[in-house]
């Protein structure tokens, strides 16, 4: 057998593969063979790191040398100076690994990852999702095996319901109680379903952990349809994560071949299968109704409740369906126990929750930490502050059912209940900064553009409600707004909270609510003062230039689309307002930083 | 808007063999249509009427219902794309970054709208959610090639990697 004495571990998730990770690989594999290290070296393609901004990332074990933003060409010199001659490489270390005295410290103690706790991401980044082996030497199916030789199915709900798991999708339903149901309800035949149809706009946690670690998925789902009596289950995953389908698909023909899927597992009699079933883009088919809706292959609309899919479900059978980061907890909790797991987090909100964290913001990537951390904590301590020295204006949780969260509740701990007492909610975990330079309004905006996009027309509420408050704020943003529209648009985002059919339409409403609430004055600005102050609205800005910083060099003038700009060289030049068409065109060209947006 | 205009169905007997083979192989299945719909796509590029045709027929199923699904789900499309797709992605992180603006660069550029394949069928432009990118943002793609950290001034170099 050949002796391993280092490891490479390179980050193969959709982040670091769209910087280009693939080639990196390629070329690792090419120069390890050119020194004849292709045997001592391995190589390992691992899911994400969470650390998203440095990306391409490469870890080099023993050593646990953290390389980041690495290119082709690094390549051949971390080989012949690291792995060949045992020399970090310093220059392309992230510089945060590396201590004052020069020496290279664990990423675990960096302000990124020091006060994080990974549950659900416990194997992202560390093995090779592609085999099973390797989910297997870390405890893979362990769980598994435990429920089926040792637990009752009673024992099995009894300990989720302990643990105080609640669901990771957004509505927060505690996740024992959804198997109790579905448990006692009546059927001969029961079904298992994972939500994987990840559709808020800057989550992407499902999709890491489907990359990283997709047994943990598929066990944890056998460990759920031995509770409830179900000996079928389907993962309804977006066609828009390639990667995650791929590794999804491999890992469940492994699963198959060890016997860990299929008929008699673990010789106890049990029976459990599994298909893949692709979405199609629909936000509404991350709505539980409408997502069983879509695996019986129609139009994907939600339908009312009762009867509630634990009763009648995919099928009008009996039927389950969880979020991706909700199975990833299972096998834990099932190893680790319902005390050890209740012990994290707050009074209501038990363990860890991963966020996507993105917008304006150093460190963007994926984050666990307990339930109770404060935004601050998040967004300073392990994101690293704001970039360009710009203030922090707001934080967006819950994607297009969430809100705002403006910077004076910074210091809110981040749980279920706290978040939707402020007026926004979890969501699946999207976390979104923003800066002074985005208005709140234009956001509103954006999200309401999403929600009539995505609306499914079933109910009246949602589908003309949601149109409604887009034209109220897109007549606003061009500074033809009055008092009065602020009144019309909170009113008609209460009619449709209370109307909507699904859950979805009902928080529809929360990004215009939110923000009226926190950022009112933004909106009077619009509507009183017709000025937009992040300068972003189009329609109230205007680019002037400053008389005192041009020189006259007509750089402008010649760049402008639309000959608005005029005067003579060597003295100040002007805007024709009556011509600008704000195209901003004439700010890229100055080199003195003369025009401003006003 | 001006109404698009419907290039001419040039399928061939080869992908209908293949078509006729998928349609076949999910026969009986309980909830075949959207999988059905997925190789279709793959097969054709698009889904034009006649191949909806082709499926409701093979599947015994309405066309209406078959419509009904390709114009609900935004990964169908009944417009054929470019050979090059731009993407553009209009998730919140790329939206707060600027991502907005590049759309429209590109928009002017080509002439056409999202949605829209230029009339040389060489390129098209979508607006996709979220792709999951989101520590690159913003960002867009063009086929399978991925660009991010972008700026309103790149456009212009990653048009000329295409001309």
């Amino acid at each position: 057998m050949d002796m391993v004495r280092g490891h490479v571990l390179c980050c193969g998730g959709t982040g670091c593969t769209s910087s280009g990770s693939e080639a990196i690989i390629q070329e690792m594999e090419a120069q390890l063979a050119a020194y004849g290290l292709d045997k001592e070296i391995k190589i390992i393609k691992t899911g994400c790191f969470g650390l998203c901004a440095l990306g391409p990332i490469m870890v080099v074990y023993p050593e646990g040398a953290f390389y980041s933003r690495v290119k082709v060409e690094d390549v051949k010199e971390i080989v012949e100076e690291h792995l060949l001659k045992g020399r970090i490489v310093k220059r392309l270390l992230y510089q945060e690994t590396v201590t004052d005295d020069n020496n290279i410290k664990s990423l675990n103690e960096t302000n990124f990852y020091a006060k994080q706790m990974r549950i659900a991401l416990r194997n992202c980044g560390v093995i090779d999702p592609e085999n099973i082996e390797e989910y297997i030497a870390v405890d893979g199916y362990k769980a598994l095996g435990k429920v089926l030789t040792e637990m009752s199915r009673e024992d099995v709900i009894k300990t989720i319901l302990d643990s105080g798991l609640r669901g990771r999708g957004g509505g927060g339903f505690p996740t024992g109680l959804k198997w109790k149901f579905a448990y006692a309800a009546e059927g001969d035949q029961k079904y298992v379903c994972c939500n994987a149809d990840e559709g808020d706009p800057g989550a992407f946690m499902d999709r890491s952990v489907l990359e990283g670690d997709p047994h943990s998925v598929i066990e944890a789902m056998a460990i759920a349809a031995y509770a409830i009596g179900a000996d079928m289950g389907y993962i309804y995953i977006r066609a828009e994560y390639p990667i995650a389908v791929k590794r999804l698909e491999i890992a469940i023909n492994q699963a198959r071949e060890y016997g860990l899927l299929g008929e008699n597992i673990f010789d106890t009699g049990f029976n459990f299968d599994l298909e893949i079933r692709l979405g199609a883009g629909a936000f509404v088919c991350g709505e539980e109704t409408a997502l069983m809706t879509s695996i019986e292959g129609r139009r994907g609309e939600p339908r009312p409740r009762p009867p509630f899919p634990a009763n009648k479900g995919l099928w009008a059978k009996p039927t389950i369906l969880n979020n991706v980061e909700t199975y990833a907890n299972i096998p834990v909790i099932i190893n680790k126990g319902a005390d050890w797991f209740a012990s994290i987090g707050t009074e209501k909100s038990k363990g860890t929750k991963v966020f996507a964290l993105g917008g304006k913001i150093n460190n963007t990537g994926l984050v666990e930490v307990p339930m109770g951390t404060t935004l601050r904590e998040i967004i300073e301590d392990i994101g690293g502050g704001i970039p360009n020295g710009k203030k922090f204006k707001a934080a967006q949780t819950g994607g297009p059912s969430g809100g705002c969260i403006p910077a004076s509740l910074i210091d809110t701990p981040i749980d279920y209940d706290s978040l939707t007492a402020i007026g926004s909610m979890m969501g699946s975990g999207g976390l979104i900064v923003m800066d002074e330079d985005n208005c709140m309004v234009d956001i509103a905006k954006f999200f309401l553009e999403f929600t009539v996009d995505e609306s499914c027309g079933k109910c009246a509420p949602c589908r003309i409600g949601t149109k409604r408050l887009l034209e109220l704020l897109t007549k606003i943003t061009k500074g033809q707004g009055t008092m009065e529209d602020l009144d019309k648009l909170e009113e008609l985002c209460y009619s449709i909270k209370n109307a909507a059919l699904c859950g979805l339409g009902q928080t529809a409403p929360n990004p215009v609510l939110s923000t009226l609430k926190y950022f009112r004055e933004e909106y009077e600005a619009h509507v009183r003062d017709k000025v937009c102050p992040a300068h972003v609205c189009k329609s109230l800005t205007s680019f002037v230039i400053d008389p005192e910083k041009c020189r006259g060099c007509s750089l402008c003038s010649r760049q402008c689309p639309n000959d608005a700009i005029s005067g003579k060289i060597k003295e100040p030049f002007v805007i024709d307002q009556s011509k600008c068409i704000k195209c901003g065109a004439c700010q890229a060209a100055c080199k003195f930083g003369a025009i401003l947006k006003k | 808007m001006e109404k698009k205009t419907m290039p001419a169905f040039k399928g061939t007997k080869e992908q209908e063999e293949q078509l006729k083979e998928v349609i076949e192989s999910h026969k009986g299945q309980e909830g075949a249509a959207i999988p059905v719909l997925h190789k279709a796509q793959d097969i054709y590029g698009y889904l034009p009427i006649e191949v909806q045709t082709m499926i409701a027929e093979g599947l015994n199923v309405p066309l209406a219902e078959i419509y009904g699904i390709v114009t609900f789900y935004t990964q169908f499309s009944l417009y054929p794309k470019g050979q090059h797709q731009i993407s553009v992605c209009l998730g919140t992180a790329c939206y707060v970054k600027g991502s907005g603006d590049i759309l429209e660069k590109i928009k002017e550029r080509l002439g056409i709208d999202v949605g829209e394949c230029t009339p040389d069928g060489r390129f098209s432009i979508d607006a996709t959610r979220c792709i999951g990118a989101c520590g690159l943002a913003p960002v867009l793609t063009v086929n399978d090639d991925v660009y991010g950290r972008l700026t309103v001034d790149d456009v212009d170099d990653i048009f000329k990697k295409y001309e």
